[in-house]
């Protein structure tokens, strides 16, 4: 992807690239640390249909929110030459078992041999949580291991 | 004790008002220049409601209000950025002197008000207001788009031009020969040179200076510095704003970006001030006979610009509409022509009637530029409409 960055003296810096919907999709950094999220007009490619003003944690649940499914995506990837191992996500939801609980109360590794590797919290990715996270109701566990791990990590983390 | 509780009193009202003008200004969408500008008319001479007591607290919040001013200009730009622009807009940012300094310079010939009010008058006319215009783009969500960086650079190009010419203006206004003129044109080129390269090469160390962890350390150094370099420099006859602006661009990095978050509000406040003394030295009734020029002034340099806007847009390939939301970006003017106009008039140099043509042109421009910038999208898509074959493109 060709991201276009652009000085803007006075104000901060615009990165944006064009997508294949043909607009120009982008994100304008302040100096003062604020964001703005800018999408292209189609009539006039010059002009700007929607700039939206975000405060840094929008930003960055906004990213998470696009970017944790490649996450997956991407470990998948990554994990793919290693035989027999894979990744897979486990959602806590609220109330469940763990849901306040820290990583170490779960003892997956001792119990299943399979690993936590990030957890997806409102749209941001907390990677290698230590084990004194705590869980919290709505958050997406992911987890490497084999597929009898896998298996035993579901029953655990979803079972009463 | 009594004159103390008046002298609050009035100071109240006028912030207070000031203040309500403001965020009238703002809600309907122009800039408060123009308001505070009337609001200084209306107190002063001549005016509704003379004040007394307060004019030396006024006098001296004028004078660190266009400190400030200049300061946060220098500040704006990283000397990266002044030194990118320059090599990259320089031929926009001619065509952009020549344009608009021109109106301004015929109107002072004909006036008869000679060389030095030519040249000031090519400064009042010549000047945009980076305020107004970073204001409005920011409003009307036009950050993102194509032509706004060329927008940017032609504001960073006036920046430096300022910094070439304020110096020569102070020299001129200060009565020096035509052979001092050019050694003032010498001694201003090679100061701002020695100052860009401080804040290219040793940028740090100057930031060094000021900076500091504690907020309120750094707001009263940088504030410090700023009084100080201005003080001497009004000293050495270089006119105290120059001094500002130059250590402003001196100031570099995240040290100038704390600086101008810092020095913001106090700028507004101060800036507000010297608006309103402005307007109060002006005499409203010298406002009428020149008000023919100013909107004649006011029309001519509204064209000029555009068309500036509309040049430097289409060298960087940006289509029609984009062209003309450049242009109409850069019509205000404001701050920095009544600064101009304000070191003239106190100098004693040029016809006080300057100052007069001067409020009376920007009182147009600041409601003109918003304007301008908002109804220029509605305008140009009537008029290609209107026309109907006209090639999308040109």
């Amino acid at each position: 992807m060709n991201v276009e960055v652009t000085p803007l003296p006075g104000i901060g810096t615009r990165q944006d690239f064009m997508i294949r919907a043909g607009r120009r999709i982008g994100v304008i950094t302040h100096r003062d640390g604020k964001f703005e999220l800018i999408v292209s007009s189609l009539e006039d490619p010059d002009d700007c249909t929607a700039s939206i003003a975000l405060t840094a944690a929008e930003a960055s649940t906004l990213a998470g929110l696009l970017g944790s499914p490649q996450l997956v995506a991407h470990l998948q990837e990554q994990q793919r030459e290693v035989a027999g191992i894979s990744t897979k996500q486990f959602p806590i939801p609220p109330g469940a078992r763990f849901d306040g609980s820290p990583l170490a109360e779960t003892e997956l590794r001792t119990r299943t041999g399979a690993s936590i590797v990030a957890v997806v919290r409102a749209g941001s990715v907390h990677p290698s949580p230590r084990p004194d996270f705590v869980f919290a109701g709505g958050d997406l566990v992911v987890v490497v291991g084999t597929a009898d791990g896998l298996s035993a990590a579901a029953e655990l983390l979803g079972g009463g | 004790m009594h004159s103390t509780a008046i002298a609050l009193i009035q100071l109240g009202a006028v912030f207070f008002g000031l203040g309500l003008l403001g965020k009238m200004a703002w809600r309907v969408g122009i800039s408060p220049i123009p308001l505070y500008l009337i609001g200084g008319l209306a107190f002063g001479q001549g005016g509704l409601v003379p004040l007394h007591g307060i004019e030396d607290f006024t006098h001296l919040s004028s004078e660190i209000g266009v400190i400030l001013l200049l300061l946060l200009l220098g500040l704006e730009y990283s000397a990266a950025e002044l030194m990118t622009g320059l090599k990259r807009s320089w031929t926009a940012g001619l065509v952009d002197i020549v344009l608009n300094a021109t109106p301004g310079v015929i109107a002072a010939l004909i006036l008869g008000w000679g060389p030095v009010g030519a040249l000031a008058m090519g400064g009042v006319t010549y000047i945009s207001s980076s305020g107004i215009i970073a204001k409005v783009l920011g409003d009307l969500g036009r950050l993102g788009n194509r032509e706004t960086p060329v927008v940017l650079s032609v504001l960073v190009f006036e920046d430096l031009a300022m910094a070439v010419y304020l110096p020569i203006l102070t020299a001129v206004l200060a009565g020096v020969s035509f052979l001092g003129g050019l050694s003032a044109v010498g001694i201003s080129l090679a100061a701002i040179t020695v100052v860009l390269v401080i804040a290219l090469k040793f940028g740090r160390y100057v930031s060094a200076v000021v900076d500091s962890p504690d907020p309120e350390v750094f707001l009263l150094k940088v504030l410090g510095a700023a009084l100080l370099v201005a003080g001497v420099a009004s000293q050495l006859q270089v006119s105290a704003a120059v001094g500002a602006f130059l250590l402003g661009i001196a100031i570099s990095g995240s040290t100038a970006e704390n600086a101008t978050r810092m020095l913001e509000p106090l700028r507004d406040l101060f800036a507000a001030m010297f608006f309103v003394v402005f307007g109060l030295n002006t005499d409203p009734a010298s406002i009428p006979p020149v008000l023919g020029l100013a909107v004649a002034l006011a029309a001519v340099t509204t064209v000029t610009k555009v068309a500036t806007g509309w040049w430097a847009a289409r060298r960087q390939g940006i289509g029609r509409m984009g062209r003309a939301r450049a242009g109409a970006a850069l019509v205000a003017r404001g701050e920095f022509s009544i600064v101009i106009a304000s070191l003239t008039v106190a100098s004693g140099a040029v016809d006080g009637e300057l100052a007069a043509l001067a409020t009376a042109y920007v009182l147009l421009m600041a409601v003109l530029g918003p304007v301008a910038a908002r109804v220029v999208e509605p305008l140009a898509k009537k008029f290609t409409r209107k026309r109907g074959t006209a090639p999308a493109t040109a």
